[in-house]
């Protein structure tokens, strides 16, 4: 018995294992350069705007649901954003609000298209990805936007002693989405959903409702994602989130929310997105190719589906 | 000895990390008999017959088909053998025609196409020889549940099963469909088929079975003669005590001065002009055969379908539930017939499970308040003993009885005041039974009013005070406590509905 509890004990946290094994090996491999402090602030800075994204992407997945549109919404946001600070000349913070609140209709659009309609997750929001992606050129033309106010360097660049104020964001949005999950009856809801909807619906939760919640809450952490995206970057692309998604979803998939809904943790996805996190700088810094980075990163999605569905299987055997 | 024993199954033990499922258990069929096997909830019936098939592998034991040892088995190694196992769940294809299905996955061929002509004939005679009458061309979805049984049964025929293990196979059937059951499971007996018989309903395993084993937690109890055993002795070997009477005692508390819910000519979700009262303190029975529009009936009141005319009050105020949330909050509740679809939310613990639907009661700012909500948990597991170490345990790990009383402890903690039963024993062993009876005992006499709707024709009788019964969709008759009747029922639950006349209607307040 006492065994069977050490065991439980390493698999709820073969995650973070997994993580230190890989840290280890950059670090050798890297020579030690993975591991110096400007290293660890500056995959701190590059993990911040998917960790702040796989928030909302972990409560779709938790309901069995996904959100294929946030790709879109971070370069919408970017583009929307520095089109109202530097065309339309509208201040910092107002520019950052009407921004949000656009990333947050688009997540209501995709619950709408999904709990109203009834359209399959998958398609529903990778239609708004198509059209997102397109509107998002329509308004910039395909060319860059740039010239912000310097103050706008706060969400990205900025540094609070040796801490990158991105990071400082990206860690109050987990220490949110946990408290969404653990205390309050939102996250019940939202397991509830994902184990079976029908019996949710059936103990009183209006599931559709919370569906809305949930997209629309995606739509706000990708819109979060884009604005820190677009402080570090200074310049809006059309381009910048292209594919963001895939990154979102293999961290939250990673840190152990099964794709079948009803079972996840918020600690494991702050692991999952530690893992992709250094996972790209340690090759970037062995100079791995982006197509080489582009076939490990698939290879790791699939892995991590294929032991979350292989233990579903065992269970029930 | 190996010529008399079809299958053997000796001192198999299975063992999982933590939990022993099967002790040690010991199985013989013999040829051409067949065997019932009865056994609680978790005595592990389930475990046993997917060692059989292969789908699990027995910690140690072996299994012997005609006198070939076997280690272990595998799903193919038991279908050579000739063992096929009917699940409650079909594999069959809606899409597909009778025939298709029949030989699905070995398709009849003429060099590369698939000779649908000779699947037909085929299955033409292999429908012939189980004496049912199904068209091999018609579409699999356009069959009765029943029928489509029947196409499994000579689906394991067709491929020379010897050894036919059958899981409650009546559960999902209606009345007429278990006669016809029967009749299959005799003929198949005659032909030499050895078949083992896993039935809840004991009065099956004394019209078909030749023996009946019993098992209890995992453990071989022991193995009588039919037409020498008595239900008393069978209920006692399976529970291990004494069961001194099917239904608990109950306090008269019938309040009819005061009527909880009154239906006046409700339609809606397909049944017709339901008019009923229930007064607070009763149990009203709900009787009919499978598909008579009870469970539609409970929908409509429980909100989750909407009634298209009529009026339903609660307590003389007319509500109009839209959802089962305003229905919860009107105190109105429903544990539903399929408990692991419908009832109980299986990956979640207990205590969420029993504080479901009040989450919001018991929240400020949309913050649980978690000692709250422990303490309901806490105060619902002790008050409906619910078996379990602890309230954070997985409701999926919970035996059916024990799910059930999850279910019913999130209505108390809900403080509904009318409880809607839809078969609520269904698929519980004898002890579990008698313990959700005793719960409706303690509901109504602590002033709930219940529902409760049953197919089974013992339990209506003996916990109802008032039955109602439909068919198709219609009210046929309203009997009161002294009327009860078992056969009176089955004529109003099979009355064609013109000939009904001015039944339904009639309120005896």
């Amino acid at each position: 018995m006492k065994n069977l509890k050490g065991n439980n004990l390493i698999k709820s946290n073969a995650i973070w294992i997994v993580f230190i094994i890989e840290v280890i090996i950059f670090a050798i491999a890297s020579g030690g350069t993975f591991v110096t402090g400007s290293n660890i602030v500056n995959i701190a800075r590059q993990v911040s705007y998917y960790g702040i994204a796989s928030i909302g992407m972990t409560f779709v997945i938790l309901i069995a649901g996904i959100d294929l549109s946030i790709g879109s919404i971070i370069t919408l946001v970017n583009v929307v954003c520095a089109f109202l600070m530097v065309n339309a000349g509208m201040n910092m913070w107002v520019a950052v609000f009407a921004a949000l609140i656009m990333a947050t209709l688009i997540g209501v659009l995709n619950g709408a298209m999904v709990a109203s309609i009834g359209i399959p997750a998958l398609i529903a929001t990778f239609a708004t990805q198509t059209i997102f992606e397109g509107v998002a050129y329509l308004i910039s033309g395909g060319r860059p936007i740039a010239g912000f106010d310097s103050n706008f360097g706060l969400f990205g660049r900025w540094s609070l002693g040796p801490i990158p104020i991105c990071a400082i964001i990206m860690i109050l949005c987990f220490a949110v989405g946990s408290f969404i999950l653990n205390k309050t009856y939102f996250g019940r809801y939202f397991y509830a959903i994902g184990g079976n909807e029908e019996a949710a619906e059936l103990s009183g939760i209006r599931v559709n409702r919370v569906k809305y919640l949930i997209y629309a809450l995606s739509g706000l952490f990708a819109g979060l994602a884009g604005i820190v995206l677009l402080s570090r970057s200074g310049s809006a692309q059309s381009t910048v989130g292209k594919g963001l998604e895939f990154d979102v979803i293999t961290c939250v998939v990673l840190g152990g929310v099964s794709v079948n809904g009803g079972v996840g943790r918020m600690s494991g996805v702050v692991a999952g997105v530690l893992i992709i996190g250094s996972l790209t700088n340690g090759m970037i810094l062995m100079d791995v190719s982006e197509y080489t980075q582009m076939v490990v990163k698939g290879i790791v999605l699939a892995i991590a589906v294929g032991i979350d569905c292989l233990s579903k299987k065992r269970q029930t055997v | 000895m190996s010529e008399e024993f079809v299958l053997e199954l000796e001192h198999i033990r299975k063992e999982y990390p933590g939990v022993i499922a099967l002790k040690d258990v010991t199985l013989q069929l013999r040829r051409g008999e067949v065997l019932g096997l009865i056994g609680e909830n978790g005595a592990g019936k389930s475990t046993l017959i997917k060692c059989c098939s292969g789908a699990v592998v027995p910690t140690s034991g072996k299994i012997k088909i005609n006198g070939k040892e076997f280690d272990s088995m595998t799903p193919q190694l038991a279908a050579e053998n000739g063992i096929a196992i009917i699940y409650q769940e079909f594999n069959n294809v809606g899409e597909l025609s009778a025939a298709e299905n029949l030989f699905l996955g070995r398709p009849i061929r003429k060099g590369m196409v698939i000779d649908k002509k000779a699947m037909v004939e085929e299955a033409a005679k292999a429908f012939d020889q189980l004496q049912i009458k199904i068209d091999p061309r018609e579409l699999v979805k356009n069959l009765s549940v029943g029928y489509q049984q029947m196409i499994e049964i000579a689906k394991a025929i067709q491929q020379n099963a010897q050894v036919l293990i059958m899981d409650e196979p009546s559960a999902p059937l209606t009345t007429n469909e278990v006669e016809n059951m029967f009749k299959v499971v005799e003929l198949l007996r005659e032909k030499g088929v050895s078949i083992i018989y896993i039935s809840h309903r004991l009065e099956e395993i004394f019209r078909l079975s030749d023996r009946i084993e019993v098992i209890r937690d995992g453990e071989y109890v022991d193995t009588l003669i039919t037409p020498k055993a008595t239900v008393d002795e069978l209920i006692k070997l399976m529970v291990g005590r004494e069961m001194t009477q099917q239904f608990p005692p109950r306090k008269p508390c019938i309040d009819k001065s005061k009527v909880v819910l009154e239906l006046k000519n409700v339609y809606g979700n397909g049944d017709e002009d339901m008019s009923l009262k229930i007064h607070a303190g009763e149990v009203l029975g709900l009787g009919g055969l499978v598909g008579a529009g009870r469970t539609e009936l409970a929908e409509v009141i429980f909100g989750a379908k909407a009634k298209t005319s009529g009026q339903i009050l609660l307590n003389g105020k007319e509500i109009n539930p839209k959802s089962p949330r305003e229905a919860i909050d009107l105190g109105i509740a429903l544990v539903p017939e399929d408990r692991k679809r419908h009832g109980a939310l299986l990956t979640n613990s207990i205590k969420n499970n029993i504080n479901m639907p009040i989450y919001e009661r018991i929240s400020k700012a949309s913050v649980i308040d978690a000692s709250t909500e422990k303490a309901n948990a806490e105060k619902y597991r002790k008050e409906i003993q619910i078996k379990c170490p602890s309230v954070n345990q997985l409701v999926r790990n919970l035996s059916g009885g024990n799910q059930q009383k999850v279910i019913l402890g999130k209505w108390l903690a809900a403080k509904s005041q009318l409880i809607i039963f839809d078969e609520p024993t269904r698929g519980l062993d004898v002890g579990a039974k008698y313990e959700i009876y005793k719960l409706i005992n303690d509901l109504v006499e602590s002033g709930h009013s219940v529902l409760m709707i049953s197919s089974e024709m013992e339990e209506l009788i003996g916990m109802s005070d008032r039955i109602i019964v439909l068919a198709e969709h219609q009210m046929t008759g309203e009997l009161q406590k002294e009327e009860f009747n078992a056969d009176t029922i089955m004529t109003l639950a099979s009355a064609i509905v013109d000939n009904a006349d001015n039944a339904g209607g009639k309120e005896a307040s």
